[in-house]
């Protein structure tokens, strides 16, 4: 039966991981995300699966993937400085064809920085989390119902094309509290996973999980049939939201948390007839170019609204391709951009068009 | 329709029950709503606040600068959020905590006593709930009834001590305007 | 004709990559002949190292995965608690574990992991090419300790048994060497009874091999075997440092 409950995003993250199957999940404490440990630590022993607490973000991202590499479905979740550490071990993960749900429940830094929301890890999801030629499927829920619905969506994907897959959230998402209906999921079919180092059982040649490759022909190779399946990503799994684009003259462009301020910024904007809309890219890889591209070509300008000091505006301005002028604007170090901000900046952009 | 309220105190008063109370109720009359706590170290014993949006449509920023109805219930949250509230909105103070009166023309100003009441009824640590009851009669976001099975209907029979101070400071609240 | 000696069905039959008189192959067939004599081929999943037995996922037939240096406990822990069933051994150097893994070899003791721990200590980096090892003596020279190691500047080495022996979580630390053919054959004693203790749920279990590095030492393979008898034995002592079942 479809029911609402009202959740805080982080515990909502936590019970869709549960709905999804997942019943292993690997934890150290940090601001502004520990609700996702405490909810668990609190219902995996009532599913039948293990919450554990691990020594450090190092060994509960190492954990996790022990647990892939057998075969299980499992998470292991942080904020900023915890996903820095745990860099390595996704690089592993990625190396080694695994698949796994990584959370991102951002905020402020560089350094220890902050504890109030931020979306400074932009670079760190689509760019730079652990050394190597690697992508992540990285999905940037703004609600507390797709907190939900993508960190399902997330392990349905990540056992699909074998890659780990991160949740891209931050400290307001996590924090706040919406209504969620769990009965609005829907399941892909995932392929078994017959590569799973957990016992041959004598009924097969024994499986491999490894990361090390030393000839390096064999590691180009490697790499090259993992980006092929990168591509399929790249072709069939682009998530985005259109909001009053069809006629819109600026088109703002925001994911996460932003792109909510944004909404309310535009609908207070259209009320004084400027024609200004929004795309959201939901999975931040694969970045949603085609689209944005194609709104470049019609719009007048471009605003990118991020709590940052500029990062995904690098893909807006390789997707716009120089077409239209693209704007931007920011909010750091914890600081949520308000909605007036928002607005006078349509305004100003309106005003030189 | 869409009506944003900022609740602010400190830390201990139940500032983040009277959002997530409101919020829940909301939610239960088919409503859109959002809930956005402040968090961190304020949760022992500095400032305290949240935002609830409350809306007929879906909603964009749960965040909000100017709120349609500020709940106070210390002077420095007064003092922060009083000038914020949006001309023709409403502030609601414990005026035992706050000795100040809002000087705008353009905003309704709600006084109760609510720390003061609370003693006295044998209620400490109510006064959260005694202005919950100011508030809705004060708005008409919702009905008494509603607010209350809400209120008292998770509380288990065991603890009806519990139920029965929440309907007393939600009655003494609702009566009071 | 009678077969008195085989290569255990475990070890791989590929040639290994190990220098002239290391002694990594002798370990490596003591742990598949446990394996073969236990008979968990089938249901072990080994997690290889960071170092010189980096390969060893292509040594044994079992199921394997390649951790990130250090990482092996925490990767054995990840593969235990989700497959109880499945018998989990590590196979890790003394960088590997006693150097960058230390907080992870540390937690899998006090979280009382039933997982086997083979520890391979030959007091030096050998993979890189010699550099100085948690579990390089005093004196010793090595490439990053060309005056020999100095307690005042490079601290002192690490008895890891010793110090596993004082968690509760630990029910069997064990050092050993294979340096004799006795010695081997009381090594594939104390590794046998590490993976019992796993298949009796008793808790972790970890055997210290002391090993030798002919070529990083600078020695021949026989006078390496004296270095370690002479020098390694002396400050890593052989013997059980804890036998019981883990209080968890």
């Amino acid at each position: 039966m479809a029911q609402k409950v009202l959740m805080k995003g982080n515990e909502a993250i936590a019970e869709a991981a549960i709905n999804a199957g997942c019943l292993y999940y690997f934890g150290y404490p940090i601001t502004p995300q520990t609700e996702i440990s405490e909810y668990l630590a609190k219902r995996m022993p009532k599913v039948g699966g293990l919450c554990l607490q691990a020594e450090s973000e190092v060994s509960a991202i190492n954990m996790t993937l022990g647990a892939a590499a057998a075969g299980s479905r499992a998470m292991t979740s942080s904020s900023s400085p915890g996903i820095s550490l745990k860099s390595e071990g996704i690089s592993y993960i990625a190396g080694s064809d695994l698949p796994c749900l990584i959370v991102n429940v951002q905020r402020g830094g560089p350094g220890l920085g902050g504890i109030q929301p931020s979306q400074s890890d932009y670079y760190q999801a689509t760019r730079g989390v652990g050394h190597g030629d690697l992508r992540l499927i990285v999905l940037a829920p703004s609600s507390v119902q797709e907190m939900a619905s993508l960190t399902a969506e997330a392990f349905d994907l990540a056992d699909t094309y074998r890659m780990p897959a991160m949740l891209l959230a931050d400290g307001a998402l996590g924090q706040m509290m919406e209504p969620v209906d769990f009965s609005l999921f829907e399941k892909r079919e995932v392929p078994e996973k017959a590569w799973a180092a957990n016992g041959h059982g004598g009924k097969r040649k024994k499986n491999i999980i490894n990361s090390l490759y030393i000839d390096p022909q064999e590691l180009e190779d490697s790499i090259l049939a993992r980006y092929k399946r990168y591509a399929e990503v790249e072709e069939k799994e682009v998530k985005y939201e259109e909001f009053m684009t069809d006629d819109a003259d600026i088109v703002l462009v925001a994911f996460g948390i932003t792109a909510r301020i944004c909404k309310s910024a535009i609908t207070a904007a259209r009320a004084d007839g400027i024609k200004v809309g929004l795309l959201r890219p939901i999975t931040l890889w694969p970045y949603p170019k085609k689209i944005l591209n194609s709104i470049a070509g019609r719009a007048k300008a471009l605003l990118t609204v991020e709590m940052n000091m500029g990062q995904m505006v690098d893909d807006v301005r390789l997707a716009a391709n120089g077409q239209c002028p693209v704007h931007l604007y920011t909010r750091t170090g914890g600081m949520i951009p308000s909605v007036d901000e928002v607005e006078n900046k349509i305004r100003e952009i309106a005003a030189s068009l | 329709m869409t009506t944003t309220m900022i609740f602010a105190g400190s830390g201990g008063q139940g500032i983040q029950f009277s959002g997530k109370q409101t919020a829940k109720t909301a939610m239960h009359q088919g409503k859109n709503v959002t809930f956005l706590p402040s968090y961190g170290p304020e949760m022992r014993g500095g400032t305290s606040n949240c935002t609830v949006v409350i809306s007929d449509e879906e909603i964009g920023s749960p965040s909000v600068t100017s709120p349609d109805v500020a709940v106070v219930m210390n002077l420095p949250s007064f003092d922060k959020f009083e000038p914020r509230v949006k001309a023709g909105g409403l502030v609601i103070c414990d005026s035992t905590l706050i000795d100040k009166k809002s000087d705008r023309e353009d905003i309704d100003a709600l006084y109760i006593p609510a720390s003061e009441l609370a003693n006295e009824n044998g209620l400490t640590g109510f006064a959260n709930v005694i202005i919950l009851g100011g508030l809705i009669k004060k708005t008409g976001l919702f009905t008494y009834d509603e607010f209350l099975s809400l209120l008292t209907g998770s509380i288990p029979e065991s603890r009806a001590a519990l139920k029965e101070k929440n309907e007393k400071a939600l009655k003494i609240g609702y009566d009071l305007v | 004709m009678k077969t008195v000696y085989d290569r255990p069905h475990a070890l791989s039959d590929v040639p290994l990559h190990y220098c002239p008189g290391c002694t990594h192959g002798i370990i490596h067939k003591v742990v598949a002949q446990v394996i073969d004599e236990l008979g968990i081929e089938d249901r072990t999943v080994g997690i290889a190292p960071v170092g010189c037995s980096v390969f060893a996922y292509n040594y044994f037939e079992c199921d394997m995965i390649e951790a990130a240096h250090g990482r092996a406990p925490a990767v054995a822990t990840g593969v235990k608690r989700t497959h109880p069933d499945t018998v989990v051994f590590t196979y890790q150097g003394d960088g590997d574990l006693a150097a960058i893994g230390t907080a992870e070899t540390v937690h899998i003791g006090t979280r009382g992991e039933n997982v086997t721990i083979i520890f391979v200590n030959n007091a030096i980096y050998g993979m890189t090419g010699g550099q100085m090892a948690p579990t390089t003596l005093p004196g010793q020279v090595t490439t990053t300790s060309p005056y020999g190691r100095d307690r005042k500047i490079q601290g002192s080495p690490i008895r890891i048994c010793e110090m596993l022996s004082t968690l509760d979580g630990v029910a069997f630390a064990a050092r050993t060497s294979v340096d004799t053919p006795k010695n081997i054959n009381h090594t594939k004693q104390l590794i046998k009874k590490a993976f019992q203790n796993q298949l009796d749920k008793k808790g972790l279990s970890i055997v210290e091999v002391l090993s030798t590095c002919p070529t990083n030492w600078g020695m021949t393979p026989q006078g390496a075997l004296k270095w370690l008898r002479e020098n390694m034995m002396e400050y890593y002592p052989l013997g059980i440092f804890k036998d019981s079942e883990a209080i968890r």
